[in-house]
């Protein structure tokens, strides 16, 4: 029984996971069909945000990683986006490519500036007991920040202005301009919205990790895979698929090793993609996104 | 440009490859041998993407494939034809198996683009975590990210050995035999159909060709090419290790390509060159970070020379030749004036 | 016109997230034979043709060309059986020469010389002789179409389906492009979907009527202009219909 419950909280944790390093990049391909190929590294910059402002400036730790980690990070989408992605729209592959040197350029950066070294920070949290097993507590919280920000998201585009300008966006960009909406910015801070969250869920996942300038790596391979899996809606999408990936590698993790876990996740996309072509994208629609 | 120039051009590369080692050092022998593998693994990628239109991100999977094929072939049954063999074929192969679900489930470009680049995420973590003793194909360690050292290297077929010397004129001689090649296939009827796939592939299939099977084709050649850039590399240095399929070499292969220019053979293989020796330059130093400088590098040419240098190369020769013809016929009318 | 039915569609029909887009279409074209297919806009008639050559599967009901049941093939091994298409919008090797573009054609169904000869007497009847190593790119819209029916006349179909060949056209473009229909008609049976009735009445042949989804009509020119149905559905809507979005 309680060997059921830990099993069950380590398939939700790495559901969880999934979402958090999947979401950002889901808001801005499924809002703007952009993708982000810097995504892994505004999770690492979320995670350097969160321990510098911890460590060094010596600001509470909740506050930099539900605050100052999406913020911060978000900021800096929206400068990138003003750069460099705002003059490639339109050019889905250029828009790749030009987000890939940006995602070098990045690491490049950090590393000059904090060096090629993991740093950590460690999670206030105390493990959790349940019967005789313990868990992270830290897995706790990420289950419920996945679910707060699913929930956040889902009222964001549904309740909100900005909300409904950004879905009208995505629908007809030139009828937003013309009924006097302004997609630039519409998309600006979509780009924006996309970055933070992607601070977020670094920032969320620092303590369990590490930070290291090149962690985006380990990180955009399977946020990639569940994005494109999901398909065009944002946030069923990504919650089908989340749910989907982070079960299987979660039992191949729990089989045999993390990395057996990852493959089973490609895998398994990649006979998804032969089965159910049309779930992801149909073929004659490919110049209509 | 007439074929006349253009066998005059390889005429002069081959004598140019001839001399270069009496005159630069060991040293750079050595690099350029790796400059030159690398532009294999360049056009590679620049008939895949630039001839067949089929974003690979990920073309470095191929690369480390071959090097890791040849290591573990040539520790199993030795440094002979079957493990350069086996070098090309594995990951042709794989190509051919990935490209079935990709081509056949008739997924979009950029989707393509992702998933190849998650294959060489994730066999790079695969390799990666495979440093115990346990993980071994025949007698051969695979060694994780320690890689596979000492790997028995080729011989010449009279049974001498290749120096440093002569692997730099082997590295040329396949590089100039596999660009032939692929430019002979572009002029056959499966090859023409990859370039009018690259530009139509919805009117290519409704003139009756099977897209998937030619993309299918056209990358797992690719693959072969990169596999055997692979196999050379790792008789280069005895020595391969994961990081072949790191994300910062799928990256250079990209921008190899960019610079060099997407739709032309000769392009790709020119930037890998200049950009080799820009990170070797790079690498003598501290201060600047090499990624730092290829990630920015990748941005300024998408946004501003999106075509690449080829083209621009191309016009500026053009623009020359012309004004010297122009100069050479107004010089012939002068006695009439 | 007792000459054999070449292609026949029974009962076919497709929807799009629930939208009946066809409803129920019975449709037979007979060897030889060039029939027009009319109707406002959104009736289906691109639709129709997209499952004729195997761009969209359909949703029920079947189509049988040349004895084979083609539906649910893919568009390439539509083609293989001999559908031609041209789209509605032009669709060629954009970055290819007229003459690479027909070779491509040609060398679905010739080899060798014949590929050449071939190759000429396309280019020779779509009066592009003079533009053969021009990019298509660069081409005129006029005469990017008659490359895309240059395309058909060099695969050689048995069955050629036009989408709007004389759309965009000049007055002296559409002739010619009648031409060059009359032409694909000497060894194919064609479909042609157009909206200009002018154009329909020199074409003067079968015309077939589709109105949100289904056949409403068939017949001569003359027939079809006289049906009641039709005038109420096409001709009386016409201005609605032309005023409405695409």
């Amino acid at each position: 029984m309680d060997f059921g419950l830990i099993i069950a909280i380590e398939i939700l944790g790495s559901i969880a996971i999934l979402v958090l390093i999947s979401i950002g990049l889901a808001v801005v391909f499924g809002m703007m069909k952009v993708i982000n190929m810097a995504h892994g590294e505004f999770i690492m910059l979320g995670g350097y945000v969160t321990i510098y402002g911890t460590n060094v400036a010596g600001l509470n730790i909740w506050f930099c990683i539900l605050v100052l980690a999406p913020l911060v990070v978000g900021l800096i989408g929206i400068l990138l986006e003003w750069l460099v992605v705002r003059h490639l729209y339109g050019r889905m592959i250029d828009t790749m490519l030009a987000t890939w040197g940006i995602s070098l350029a990045i690491v490049g950066l950090m590393t000059m500036l904090v060096g090629n070294t993991t740093t950590g920070i460690s999670t206030p949290l105390p493990s959790v007991q349940v019967g005789s097993f313990s868990t992270s507590g830290h897995s706790f919280f990420l289950i419920a920040l996945a679910v707060v920000i699913i929930v956040g998201l889902a009222a964001l585009f549904k309740l909100t202005t900005f909300g409904l300008m950004a879905r009208a966006t995505t629908q007809n960009a030139d009828m937003v301009a013309k009924l006097g909406g302004n997609p630039r910015r519409i998309y600006a801070l979509t780009f924006g919205l996309g970055a933070a969250l992607a601070g977020l869920g670094g920032a969320a996942l620092a303590p369990v990790t590490g930070v290291i300038p090149t962690i985006g790596v380990s990180y955009i391979a399977k946020a990639f895979i569940t994005v494109i899996s999901g398909g065009g809606t944002v946030i069923a999408g990504n919650i089908a698929a989340s749910t989907l990936f982070g079960t299987i590698s979660q039992a191949f993790t729990y089989w045999y090793t993390p990395i057996i876990g990852e493959v089973a996740l490609l895998v398994s996309a990649v006979i998804l993609i032969r089965i159910l072509p049309k779930g992801i994208t149909g073929r004659f629609f490919k110049k209509a996104i | 440009m007439s074929s006349t120039y253009k066998l005059l051009i390889l005429g002069a590369v081959i004598v140019a490859t001839y001399f270069v080692p009496s005159i630069i050092e060991v040293f750079a022998v050595l690099n350029f041998t790796v400059y030159i593998i690398m532009g294999m693994l360049a056009l590679s990628l620049a008939f895949v993407w630039g001839m067949g239109g089929i974003m690979v991100l990920g073309q470095s999977a191929f690369f480390g494939l071959g090097a890791y094929a040849y290591a573990i072939g040539a520790l199993n049954f030795g440094a002979g034809w079957e493990a350069v063999a086996v070098s090309i074929i594995v990951p042709a192969i794989f190509a051919a198996l990935l490209g079935y679900f990709m081509f056949y489930g008739r997924i979009s470009d950029i989707y393509v683009g992702v998933i190849t680049l998650a294959v060489t995420l994730i066999l790079f973590n695969l390799i990666n975590s495979t440093s115990g003793p346990q993980y071994k194909i025949g007698s051969a360690r695979i060694g994780g990210y320690n890689g596979i050292t000492s790997i028995p290297t080729l011989d010449w077929p009279n049974g001498s050995m290749i120096d440093i010397n002569g692997m730099f004129y082997l590295s040329v001689g396949l590089l100039i035999a596999v660009y032939l090649m692929v430019k002979f296939y572009l002029t056959t009827k499966y090859g023409k159909v990859t370039i009018a796939i690259r530009e139509n592939e919805h009117r290519a299939e409704l003139l009756g060709y099977n897209v998937s099977l030619n993309k299918l084709i056209t990358f797992s050649i690719g693959g072969a090419i990169a596999g055997l850039a692979g196999c050379m590399f790792a008789n280069w240095g005895a020595f391969v290790s994961p990081t072949l399929f790191s994300l910062v070499q799928s990256a250079q292969i990209i921008i190899w390509v960019i610079v060099g220019g997407r739709g032309t053979l000769v392009g790709p293989i020119l930037g890998c060159i200049a950009i080799q020796w820009m990170v070797t330059q790079l690498g003598t130093q501290q201060t600047v970070n090499v990624s730092f400088v290829l990630g920015i590098l990748l941005t300024i040419f998408v946004l501003l020379v999106p075509a690449g240098l080829a083209p621009l190369i191309a016009g500026t020769i053009r623009k020359a030749f012309g004004r010297v013809t122009k100069k050479g016929s107004a010089l012939a009318k002068e006695p009439n004036s | 016109m007792n000459s054999e039915v070449i292609l026949e569609a029974k009962g076919l029909g497709i929807n799009f997230g629930g939208v009946h887009a066809i409803k129920e279409v019975d449709f037979k074209l007979r060897k030889g034979e060039l029939r027009c297919l009319i109707g406002p806009n959104g009736a289906g008639k691109t639709t129709f043709f997209r499952l004729l050559s195997g761009q969209h599967e359909p949703t029920r009901g079947e189509i049988t060309f040349l004895g084979h049941k083609i539906s649910g093939m893919l568009p390439y091994q539509v083609a293989r059986l001999g559908i031609g298409v041209k789209t509605q919008v032009p669709s060629l090797f954009e970055g290819l020469t007229v003459y690479e573009n027909l070779e491509l054609a040609a060398n679905r169904v010739s080899t060798g010389k014949q590929v050449e000869r071939d190759i000429e007497d396309v280019l020779q009847r779509i009066g592009l002789q003079d533009a053969r190593n021009v990019k298509t790119a660069d081409l005129s819209h006029g005469q990017r179409q008659w490359v895309e029916l240059g395309l058909i006349l060099a695969s050689k179909p048995a069955l050629a389906l036009l989408d709007e060949p004389a759309a965009g056209m000049t007055h002296a473009e559409a002739l010619k492009t009648i031409e060059i229909i009359k032409q694909i008609t000497v060894n194919s049976s064609v479909v042609v979907v157009e909206h200009d009735m002018d154009f329909i009445k020199q074409i003067g042949e079968n015309v077939t009527v589709f109105d949100r989804g289904e056949v409403i009509a068939e017949g001569t020119f003359q027939e079809v202009a006289a049906n009641p149905h039709v005038r109420e559905a096409y001709l009386g809507r016409k201005d609605v219909s032309d005023a409405g979005s695409h």
